[in-house]
C-alpha cells in the first residue's frame, strides 16, 4: 500500500503520511460502517484524497502546492487502479517493483540504496536495520533522509527502467540483495557467525524480485542464496565454532533449498544469458549435490 | 523540471588535439545540441574558455578582492554547461550520456533549485 501510495503521491513523505491518516479513518469509520469490501484499495484512496485536501489546505499559503495537488487529483476521472478490482494485485505488485528500483537507483549512494531498501521496501524500521549492521539508529536514519531528499529533488521517477535501460538498472538492484544476503550469511561484525534475520530479508526479496522479473541473474542470484543458505544449519557447531565444506554434516543440509535453487541454475543457465551470479550459483550447486567433500564433480 | 548539465573535461587532453580533431569534436557537440533544441530539451548551453582565463572575485567586510582561476586545482576542469528540460532524472542522464564530452570526460548532472517559487518553510 505505501508502494503505491508513493507512486500516486511521488514523494515518500506524503505517501506516510496518507497512510497515518488512511489508517486514522479506517479506525473511526470501519467500526460503524463495517470493513469495506476492498479493504486494500480503500486505505489507498482514502490516503490518496486525505492527502490531496491537505495539500489543497495548506495551498492557501502556497502557490506551488496547489499546483501539485491540481495534478495529483485529475478532475473528474477515477483512477483506474481503484476502479478494476482485478488490477489491484498486480498494481501492488508492480508498486513494489518501481520502488525496488528506485530505493536502488545508481544515482543514489550504495549504503543509501541498503539502508532505504530494507526500510521502504522490507519494511523494516530504523532501529532494526541500525541493529543488523551494527551502527546507530541515527546513522541509519540520516543515510535515509538523504537518499529520500535526493529522490525528491533530483526528482528520481518511481519507474521500472527501460528494456534497454535494464541490465544496467538491474545490477545495483541485485547487488543490494546480494549485500543484505551476505551480510546475514557471513556476518563480518556481531557474534555469531551468521545473522539468519537479514539472510532471510535477502532471500523474500529474492524470490520478489524474481516474482515480478523473471530475468536470468535474478534466479541466479535467488538460486545462490538458496544454496548457500541449504547450509547454515551444519556451518557452526554448538558452540558457534566455524565447520568447514569437508566437514559438514550433509544430512543437516536443507535438501527443499537445494532442490530449488539447482532447479533455478539450470533455468537460467539454459537462457543462454546469464550472468556472475548464474555461474557462482552453477559452482554452488555441484558442492551441493554431492553426497560427501570426496564425491564433489 | 530544469537540469544543468556541467561539463568536465581534462583541458590538457584537449589541447593535445590537433585542431582537425578539435573541430571534429566541436561538430558533433553542435550537432547534439541542435537535435536538443528539435526535441524541445535544451534551454541554453555554451562552452567556456579555459580555467586559465578565469576570474574570481570576493567581497568581504565591503572589500573586494580579485583573484586568478578558480580556488581548487582539479585533473577536470568545467568546460561548458548545458541547461535542460527533462521529465525526471531518468530522462536527464539519457540526454546528458548523449552529450559528446560525456565520452571522453565526465557530467555532472544537478538538479536546479527553483528559488522562486520554493516552498517557504515557518522554521527557515
Amino acid at each position: 500500500m505505501l508502494a503505491t501510495l508513493i507512486r500516486l503521491l511521488g514523494d515518500c513523505d506524503r505517501a506516510e503520511e496518507a497512510l497515518n491518516d488512511a489508517f486514522v479513518a479506517a479506525l473511526e469509520r470501519w467500526p460503524t460502517e463495517g470493513v469495506p469490501a476492498q479493504p486494500r484499495q480503500w486505505l489507498v484512496s482514502t490516503g490518496r484524497f486525505k492527502m490531496i485536501d491537505r495539500m489543497r489546505r495548506s495551498a492557501r499559503f502556497d502557490a506551488s502546492l496547489a499546483e501539485i495537488a491540481e495534478r495529483l487529483a485529475p478532475a473528474g476521472a477515477p483512477d483506474p487502479a481503484a476502479a478494476d478490482p482485478n488490477h489491484d494485485e498486480d498494481g501492488v505488485a508492480d508498486d513494489r517493483l518501481r520502488l525496488v528500483f528506485t530505493c536502488c537507483h545508481p544515482a543514489l549512494p550504495a549504503d543509501g540504496q541498503l539502508a532505504l531498501t530494507l526500510r521502504e521496501v522490507c519494511g523494516l524500521t530504523t532501529e532494526e536495520i541500525a541493529r543488523a549492521f551494527l551502527t546507530t539508529a541515527p546513522t541509519i536514519a540520516q543515510r535515509i533522509v538523504r537518499a529520500k531528499a535526493k529522490i525528491r529533488d533530483a526528482k528520481i521517477p518511481y519507474e521500472v527502467p527501460t528494456h534497454a535501460d535494464l541490465p544496467a538498472r538491474l545490477d545495483p538492484v541485485l547487488h543490494v540483495v546480494y549485500l543484505v544476503f551476505n551480510e546475514g550469511y557471513f556476518a563480518s561484525t556481531g557474534e555469531s557467525l551468521t545473522r539468519l534475520d537479514l539472510a532471510d530479508e535477502a532471500i523474500r526479496l529474492g524470490r520478489l524480485l524474481h516474482e515480478l522479473l523473471p530475468e536470468p541473474e535474478v534466479s541466479g542470484l535467488l538460486a545462490l542464496m538458496l544454496l548457500h543458505h541449504s547450509r547454515w544449519r551444519a556451518r557452526t557447531t554448538g558452540d558457534g565454532e566455524i565447520v568447514l565444506l569437508d566437514h559438514q554434516d550433509r544430512a543437516l543440509w536443507s535438501r527443499a533449498e537445494i532442490d530449488e535453487g539447482a532447479r533455478l541454475v539450470e533455468a537460467a543457465l539454459a537462457s543462454r544469458r546469464f550472468g556472475p551470479f548464474t555461474l557462482q550459483a552453477a559452482i554452488a550447486a555441484v558442492h551441493a549435490e554431492a553426497n560427501t567433500a570426496a564425491a564433489t564433480d | 523540471m530544469k537540469y544543468l548539465c556541467l561539463v568536465y573535461q581534462d583541458e590538457k587532453e584537449l589541447a593535445s588535439l590537433s585542431q582537425r580533431e578539435l573541430d571534429q569534436r566541436v561538430d558533433e557537440s553542435l550537432a547534439v545540441d541542435e537535435e536538443l533544441k528539435r526535441s524541445g530539451h535544451r534551454i541554453a548551453s555554451d562552452a567556456l574558455q579555459p580555467v586559465a582565463t578565469a576570474t574570481t572575485v570576493r567581497v568581504r567586510n565591503g572589500k573586494l578582492s580579485i583573484t586568478d582561476g578558480p580556488f581548487a586545482e582539479t585533473k577536470e576542469q568545467v568546460g561548458g554547461f548545458w541547461l535542460i528540460e527533462a521529465r525526471d532524472l531518468n530522462e536527464a542522464v539519457q540526454i546528458a550520456a548523449r552529450l559528446p564530452p560525456a565520452h571522453f570526460g565526465s557530467v555532472e548532472v544537478r538538479p536546479v533549485w527553483d528559488i522562486r517559487n520554493q516552498e517557504r518553510r515557518a522554521d527557515r
